[in-house]
């Protein structure tokens, strides 16, 4: 199997990600980790997390035909796309995609337009959780 | 006929339901199905616009007919990774 991709409840590896898309043709491997970033809102308030949900079902054709668009452009060996859903606290990642390519300006293109591609439509949200308790949803 | 709607996020929330049923005239079109749904859920109304539509499990426009067994979900402007 040649792809790994999945919506998953649990703490994301990129280790585990890394190691699934290592091939002995692979000359280039790129590994991007989306993190939950640190913020203070204008009134003061401190994010302590993001709050994922996914339409699963279709979240995992979107991201298997992404898959499929990046093979066509970029002679990609393996990838891995990993989504969380549930709460990622600051500092934790919330999406993991890795890439292998026999040569690195592939490698690094092709990841770089799955996480675009993926945060452009994949029918995932996220809720912004403040310190406070209070959750604002992100759109 | 009857089509499965599944609601999200936002506007999950504010309906207060994730996944009911709709008992719709044949011929009926998403939008036709929208205006049901803004009427059922008042609280979901001004939202609806900003939202896409998928019909099992793809984008499609707002003018699709439906047909009885359908899975019609509501997505509001997405924000994964």
């Amino acid at each position: 199997m040649s792809d790994r991709i999945e919506i998953l409840s649990t703490p994301l590896s990129v280790y585990d990600a890394e190691q699934f898309v290592v091939d002995l043709q692979a000359g280039g491997i790129c590994v991007f980790s989306g993190n939950t970033r640190a913020e203070t809102s204008s009134d003061g308030r401190e994010l302590v997390a993001l709050d994922y949900e996914a339409y699963a079902d279709m979240a995992l054709r979107q991201l298997n035909e992404l898959a499929g668009r990046a093979r066509e452009r970029w002679p990609i060996l393996k990838l891995a796309i990993l989504h969380r859903t549930g709460r990622v606290a600051v500092g934790e990642p919330s999406v993991v995609i890795a890439v292998s390519c026999g040569h690195r300006a592939e490698a690094f293109e092709a990841c770089r337009f799955l996480i675009d591609e993926l945060k452009r439509d994949v029918a995932i949200w996220k809720k912004e959780v403040w310190k406070s308790g209070d959750a604002t949803w992100v759109h | 006929m009857k089509v499965s709607i599944k609601l999200f996020a936002i506007v999950r929330d504010r309906a207060g339901v994730a996944d009911l049923t709709l008992d719709l005239p044949a011929g009926a079109t998403i939008a036709f199905a929208a205006d049901l749904l803004a009427k059922k859920y008042p609280a979901i109304e001004t939202f609806l616009p900003r939202c896409a539509f998928a019909l099992n499990l793809e984008y499609t426009s707002i003018s699709e007919l439906l047909k009885d067994g359908d899975e019609l979900a509501v997505i509001p402007p997405v924000s994964g990774g």
